[in-house]
Order: C-alpha cells, then sequence, then structure tokens
C-alpha cells in the first residue's frame, strides 16, 4: 500500500466522495421524478406487488389443464405425467368418456404444489398437450398444507399468461385455504 | 415561578427536541443509505394511504417493539439486565442539555439561554455523561449470562476508553483557543473574526479554522463514541452480535436508540465546538453587518430565531455526514481500532496541544 493508503484519510474522503455523489445525484432524480419527469429513476428497485419486471414465456408457472371445443379436459388419463413426475405430487384417477371415440378421460386431476419441484416433466411427458405451465401465476402461499392442493376443476378454469406473462386468470383460492 | 417555567420549558424543548431527533434517525438511516444505494428504502407503512417517504416505519417500529415478548433468560441478572438499557438511553439523552441551541431569546422581559442547562464546564458534562452511556452497555453484557454478550460489554469498554482519551485531547485545543469550558462561550466566541490584522473581518473563527486536525480528531472518536459502523466492534454483528444478544422488544430498542442518541449529541457537540454552533456568518446581535459595509437590521427576536435554525440546519448537516460515513467505510477490525485510538488518535491530539500552545504563545508575545 502506499503511503497515502496507508493513512486512510485520503481513501476515506474518496469513498465519502462517491457514496455522496451516488446520494446526490438519485435524490436529484428522485425530486424530479416526484415533480413529474416520469423518466428520471432514482432507484434500480422494482417495487414488486405492482411493478414487475416481464416474465420470459419460458417460465414454469402454475401448471393449467387444457380444454378440448367441448370444455372437457384434453386428458385422457394414460399417467405419463404421474408415472415421470420426480416428487410424485400428481394424483389421476381415470374415467369413461361419453365419447366413444375417447378411450380415457381424468375423473380426478390433483396437484399438490406443496410437493411439486416445478421441472416441467409433466409437460414433457404429456402425449395430448393436456397440461401446461405458462399461466404466469407464481403467487400461491398458503396457511396449510390442504391450500396447496389443486383439484381438476381449478387447474382447468385457468388461463394461459397475457403479454410479457402476466397472468390473465385471477390467482385460484382452494376452498380449504384461510385467505 | 417564571424562573421555574422557562427552566422547565428549556429542559423539555431539548428533550422532546432530542427524542424526535432519534427518532427521525431510524428513518433517515432506512432513507440515506437506500437513496445512497441506488435503492428506495422503506416505504410501505401506510396510515389510510398516506405514506409519507416511509416516515411511518418508526411508528410501526416502535409498536412492534412495544407489542414484542420481553424475554428474559433464565440465569440473568435480572436487576441489571433490565437497567442496562434504561442507564444507556439516559445518559445519551441527558448528555444533550449543555449543548447552546441558541443564543438567547427574549421571554417575559428577560434574556433566556438557549441551553437546556447553562455550566460553566459543560464540555466536561457532556463528556461526562457520555462516558457514563458505556456502563449501561457493560452491565447489560455482564448481566445477560452470555459470553458473547459479555464480550461485547468488554470491547465496548476498551473501545470507549480509547476514543474518549482521544475526544479529551483533542477538545484541549479548542479550549485553549477560546478560553472557556462553557458551550454557550465557546460557541459566542466563534462569532469574532478570525486573525482581525489580516483578513478583516470576512473570516469567522469557527473551530474547524482554528483547530482543523482537532476537527477530524474528534469527529473520529466521537463517530467510535457512538459505537456504529466503522467502529461497531461492541456488536460486530459479524462476529460476537454483542452486548445485547439476549435482549428482545422494546429493550432493545433502548439499545438502538442509544446509539442513535449519541449520534446526535456527537454531531451537536461537533457543531458547538467547530462549526460555529448558533452562530450565523456576519450576523450579530443587531442583524447582518456583512464586511463589504452592507448592513442588514433585524429585530431581536429575529436574530434569536435565526440562530436557532442555523444551529439545527448544521445539526442535521452533521447527522448526515456521521450516516455517510456509517454506510461508506467498512467496520474495523477490533485491533486495528485499538491501534487507531491510542498509536493514532491519542498521539496527534497530544501533538496538537503541543502545537496549539505554542501558536498562542508565540501569538501572544508577537
Amino acid at each position: 500500500m502506499r503511503l497515502a493508503q496507508r493513512l486512510y484519510l485520503s481513501e476515506v474522503v474518496k469513498g465519502l466522495v462517491l457514496t455522496a455523489r451516488h446520494f446526490f445525484g438519485n435524490l436529484a432524480r428522485h425530486t424530479a421524478r416526484a415533480l413529474g419527469q416520469k423518466s428520471a429513476r432514482g432507484a434500480v428497485t422494482i417495487q414488486y406487488p405492482e411493478e414487475r419486471r416481464p416474465y420470459s414465456p419460458r417460465l414454469r408457472s402454475l401448471h393449467r389443464l387444457v380444454r378440448r371445443e367441448d370444455g372437457s379436459p384434453r386428458c385422457v388419463a394414460c399417467m405419463m405425467c404421474e408415472t415421470v413426475c420426480p416428487a410424485h405430487c400428481i394424483y389421476i384417477v381415470a374415467g369413461e368418456h361419453p365419447n366413444p371415440e375417447i378411450e380415457k378421460v381424468c375423473e380426478e386431476f390433483t396437484i399438490d404444489l406443496g410437493k411439486c419441484v416445478f421441472c416441467g416433466y409433466c409437460v414433457e411427458a404429456c402425449p395430448e398437450d393436456a397440461i401446461r405451465m405458462d399461466t404466469g401465476i407464481l403467487e400461491f402461499s398458503s396457511y396449510s398444507r390442504g391450500g396447496m392442493i389443486y383439484t381438476r376443476d381449478v387447474l382447468l378454469s385457468l388461463e394461459p399468461a397475457g403479454p410479457a406473462g402476466r397472468p390473465t386468470s385471477t390467482v385460484p383460492i382452494p376452498a380449504d385455504r384461510t385467505v | 415561578m417564571t424562573d421555574l417555567g422557562i427552566a422547565l420549558g428549556r429542559v423539555v424543548f431539548v428533550l422532546v427536541f432530542v427524542l424526535n431527533l432519534g427518532g427521525l434517525m431510524t428513518w433517515v438511516e432506512r432513507k440515506q443509505s437506500a437513496i445512497m444505494q441506488d435503492r428506495i428504502g422503506a416505504n410501505r407503512a401506510s396510515i389510510l394511504g398516506l405514506r409519507l417517504f416511509g416516515l411511518f416505519h418508526a411508528l410501526a417500529d416502535v409498536i412492534k417493539m412495544l407489542t414484542k415478548e420481553d424475554f428474559c433468560p433464565a440465569r440473568v441478572d435480572r436487576m441489571l439486565f433490565s437497567l442496562a438499557p434504561f442507564v444507556s438511553t439516559f445518559f445519551a439523552l441527558v448528555a444533550f442539555a449543555s449543548i447552546p441551541f441558541g443564543h438567547t431569546l427574549p421571554i417575559a422581559g428577560r434574556e433566556v439561554l438557549l441551553q437546556a442547562l447553562t455550566f460553566d464546564v459543560g464540555i466536561l458534562y457532556v463528556f461526562a455523561m457520555l462516558s457514563l452511556g458505556v456502563y449501561g452497555v457493560m452491565m447489560a453484557g455482564w448481566a445477560s449470562a452470555n459470553n458473547y454478550a459479555l464480550l461485547g460489554g468488554q470491547r465496548a469498554a476498551a473501545l470507549m476508553i480509547s476514543a474518549e482519551i482521544a475526544i479529551g485531547a483533542s477538545i484541549v485545543g479548542v479550549v485553549m483557543v477560546y478560553g472557556s469550558l462553557n458551550l454557550m462561550d465557546i460557541a459566542r466566541a466563534q462569532g469574532q473574526p478570525l486573525l482581525p490584522e489580516l483578513f478583516g473581518r470576512w473570516i469567522p473563527a469557527w473551530g474547524i479554522l482554528t483547530q482543523p486536525l482537532a476537527f477530524l480528531l474528534f469527529l473520529t472518536a466521537g463517530i467510535a463514541a457512538t459505537k456504529r459502523t466503522p467502529f461497531d466492534m461492541p456488536e460486530g454483528e459479524s462476529e460476537i452480535i454483542g452486548y445485547f444478544v439476549e435482549y428482545s422488544g422494546m429493550k432493545f430498542g433502548l439499545f438502538l436508540m442509544a446509539d442513535f442518541l449519541e449520534t446526535v449529541v456527537v454531531a451537536g457537540l461537533v457543531v458547538s465546538l467547530f462549526l460555529g454552533g448558533w452562530q450565523v456568518p456576519y450576523l450579530g446581535p443587531d442583524g447582518f453587518a456583512f464586511p463589504w459595509g452592507a448592513t442588514v437590521p433585524l429585530s431581536h427576536l429575529a436574530v434569536s430565531l435565526l440562530g436557532v435554525a442555523a444551529f439545527v440546519l448544521k445539526l442535521v448537516v452533521m447527522i448526515w455526514l456521521m450516516m455517510l460515513i456509517r454506510w461508506t467505510l467498512p467496520r474495523f477490525r477490533y485491533d486495528q481500532a485499538m491501534r487507531l485510538g491510542w498509536l493514532g488518535l491519542f498521539p496527534l491530539s497530544i501533538a496538537n496541544i503541543v502545537v496549539t500552545g505554542l501558536v498562542l504563545q508565540w501569538w501572544s508575545t508577537w
């Protein structure tokens, strides 16, 4: 270290000048923003619930079940997703479809999100493109384990995310979740 | 009766002023650090949708601290354990009493000195209170029945001694220059022109100009006395957590408050010793008298209020500077702080005394 650095004082002043420059620069930009100049940003903060950064279209968010044109689930209860799931969080009960050309349909399709690891293998494994993870919904915490269990009808009701990954359907609140 | 009222008024004013400033410091700390670091800072607490730049977070903090569990571990010395935070905060609060926040104010036909307590040994009183404050910290460390807390308390004592010596020695130069231990007299003397034979009436004799080295030493030692980063060995968040490791709720809050109050006291001391106290440049008892001959006559009341405003402004600037230092510098290691105190600040302040004495002697005989 040079002598000036060992004495520390000049280095202290340099550091203070740097932080003071940030302070006054940001303060001026905050003031300009408060006075209506919206292009001035005094901070890099994104104020999360109100402001969000755009989500990637590849983001794996809350699952949804894709519907046929008649509204019934595309799922044919082949159990591929249930088999491939590393967390064993998918539970399917197969049933008869009224259309004789379709062999099976899921009577129940339950995902325990408390176990789900969001690997996306279920989406990859599905031969019918019946399950997708493109709702853009990320906030579905719950006070109980039961509140993390999403049933067939809830998953069927969800819509794909809109532009910039914004959810278009509201966050589903399961019946036993106490908000 | 009027005397009693005036005395009470002075005390209550200073108490409320310092307490509120201490409470505001939590907001200043959050917001200033955020703005320095390109963040926004706490802004969510709101009353009826009104956020006021996060000012309500101070209120929310108090409510949180008051309603938290006041936990007392099993083997602590209960009396000392409960007493420690109060001792800490009390001495930090009363230390401000002899710092003048203005000159005089005409009330009920008499000139009231704007100072909670008028002492001829005001400086010594402030230092006594500041160093008594460390007893609270040591008590907390001792009574907590926790080795980390004890270490924190011992470190606080060691830091306080090394800082205290430098504080005491560095202001001796100021006392020699202005010839008084009374903070009001020192503030008054700083309104005189500096070396009128050389500079005329252009430069006021503020302490920072007559004693620049003492200013640096005092500021450094004063920041050390507040126990905040870069001198946060007693807490040592990254290594020992510190003397308040066993505290919770409002008792913990009081320790936090004591640190903020000490910052206010040290800032107040720096202002009254080195930045002219309540002096406004070129403002005399009858109004402004500029060195180029212009005068602006002002009423006595206006002069008094200008003085108070000047003191508050200087105080705020000093607190801002101390916050800037706290959020800029990395913390000293324990041995580095000791070395700085004993091998840096202390010898330099002794040298400052010697040089000041020689210069004063030379000046008076010249």
